[in-house]
């Protein structure tokens, strides 16, 4: 049981370890606040959604369970929507799109497709409780870093605000995908077992992807050499 | 006409999709180890862009906001996207099979795309005309394809390189893809230097 919570926070966190969910990832963490936001909306999202498909995983016909999983995802999404909306309206100016944008984010699908469908409601929830801490520690790692740098503030306080010049390219697209890619390193070193996998590999959607897994990553991936598919 | 110029200049170069906004970095990092597969994919995302577009962009105005149902645009986008990227393939495949090999399969790797919702809803809060939205979402794509080709070839030379054993696989490529966003970087204000403004 405490495994399953702690799994996604360390072992299996979405974010340094299974590189899902790498959109929000990048383009929410120019401040801490905005990255602590995104972590708790997608968090209520997987816990909810969770919850539901694994209530529902024995009556969803197998045949259509993505549209189904969809759709319960979309439904929560909208829930945040109006919650944050309603509520704090400033992060959702920040948030933009990328809230509506939860839908398409591949741990929730992930997840469902993964573990909430062959597991029950209480296990499912904890994944979904673990998976959401992983993910909203990692963004608000990731926020605070390039926040300090490239503000010199975190969660809005002055830190070396006034006596380092900020690095505002921290805060700029580039940076984004500098501390990612600097951070997934680091956790390569610190625990040894280097992320080999990318795209198709560590996408969530592959397992029901069939048809692109054998096709177009194939073509992809060099190691399994794609036949019969000529892509012009 | 300034206006749509702009919206095609900002789509490409200024607020690239991938490298500025960052939707769709799966399939960016996913796809672009090959440059005919990076051709292909963006294709296929171009394709599926305009005609998703085509389609909400009408379902928005003329059906969810007239009867105050802006709120579900989430759930109806999201499944008319997965409808239609479907239909899209069974219909390529049964009339066009050449275009059917050239970008069927990319097709289902599309419907979780976040650049595809990206651009359906942007152009609804963006409050585009229907023109505009379209050639936004032309626009878009062009983006999508400028990114992967461009990273296509930095791809390449980074895999050749003597890269240190933590770095090596994504970390690298993260940085090349920092890199290759800083590039985009020196356009920013091309749009409004050109046409002056909004």
């Amino acid at each position: 049981m405490w495994k399953t919570l702690t799994n996604g926070i360390l072992k299996e966190n979405p974010v340094f370890r299974l590189i899902l969910g790498t959109c929000p990832t990048l383009a929410l963490t120019t401040m801490a606040s905005n990255a602590l936001g995104m972590g708790l909306a997608a968090t209520f999202v997987l816990v909810g959604s969770n919850l539901v498909i694994s209530l529902l995983r024995k009556i969803i016909p197998d045949k259509i369970r993505i549209p189904a999983y969809i759709t319960v995802i979309a439904g929560f999404v909208t829930v945040v929507q109006m919650l944050v909306k309603a509520y704090t309206p400033e992060l959702d100016a920040q948030m933009g799109i990328y809230l509506p944008l939860i839908t398409v984010n591949c741990i929730i699908l992930a997840r469902a497709e993964m573990f909430a469908n062959k597991n029950t409601v209480l296990a499912s929830v904890l994944d979904g409780i673990g998976m959401g801490i992983g993910f909203t520690a990692a963004l608000l790692v990731m926020g605070s870093i390039r926040e300090l740098i490239g503000n010199g503030t975190i969660f809005g306080m002055a830190v070396t605000q006034g006596h380092i010049e900020p690095m505002l390219i921290m805060i700029l697209p580039p940076g984004g995908f500098f501390v990612y890619g600097i951070l997934i390193a680091l956790v390569n070193k610190i625990t040894g077992k280097p992320v080999t996998n990318a795209g198709c590999e560590a996408c969530g959607a592959r397992e029901f992807c069939g048809k692109a897994e054998k096709d177009a990553c194939a073509d992809a991936i060099p190691a399994k050499e794609p036949e019969g598919v000529k892509v012009k | 006409m300034t206006k749509i110029l702009a919206i095609v200049i900002a789509a490409i170069l200024t607020n690239n999709f991938v490298l500025s906004k960052f939707l769709g970095i799966c399939s960016f990092l996913g796809v672009s180890q090959k440059l005919n597969t990076s051709v292909g994919m963006s294709a296929a995302v171009t394709f599926v862009m305009v005609l998703s577009t085509a389609v909400t962009w009408p379902i928005q105005i003329f059906l969810l906001d007239p009867n105050g149902l802006g709120y579900m645009q989430t759930i109806i986008f999201i499944l008319v996207i997965a409808i239609l990227v479907q239909l899209v393939e069974m219909v390529l495949k049964k009339y066009i099979p050449p275009l059917y090999k050239a970008m069927g399969i990319y097709l289902p790797l599309i419907t979780t795309n976040c650049a595809i919702m990206g651009v359906t809803i942007l152009n609804i809060d963006q409050g585009y005309t229907f023109a505009e939205a379209m050639v936004n979402s032309f626009g878009c794509g062009i983006g999508y394809l400028v990114a992967m080709v461009l990273f296509t070839g930095v791809r390449s030379r980074v895999e050749a390189g003597d890269v240190p054993k933590s770095l090596r696989g994504l970390p690298i490529l993260l940085i090349a893809a920092s890199i290759t966003a800083l590039c985009l970087l020196g356009f920013a204000g091309l749009a409004d230097g050109l046409f002056g403004g909004k």
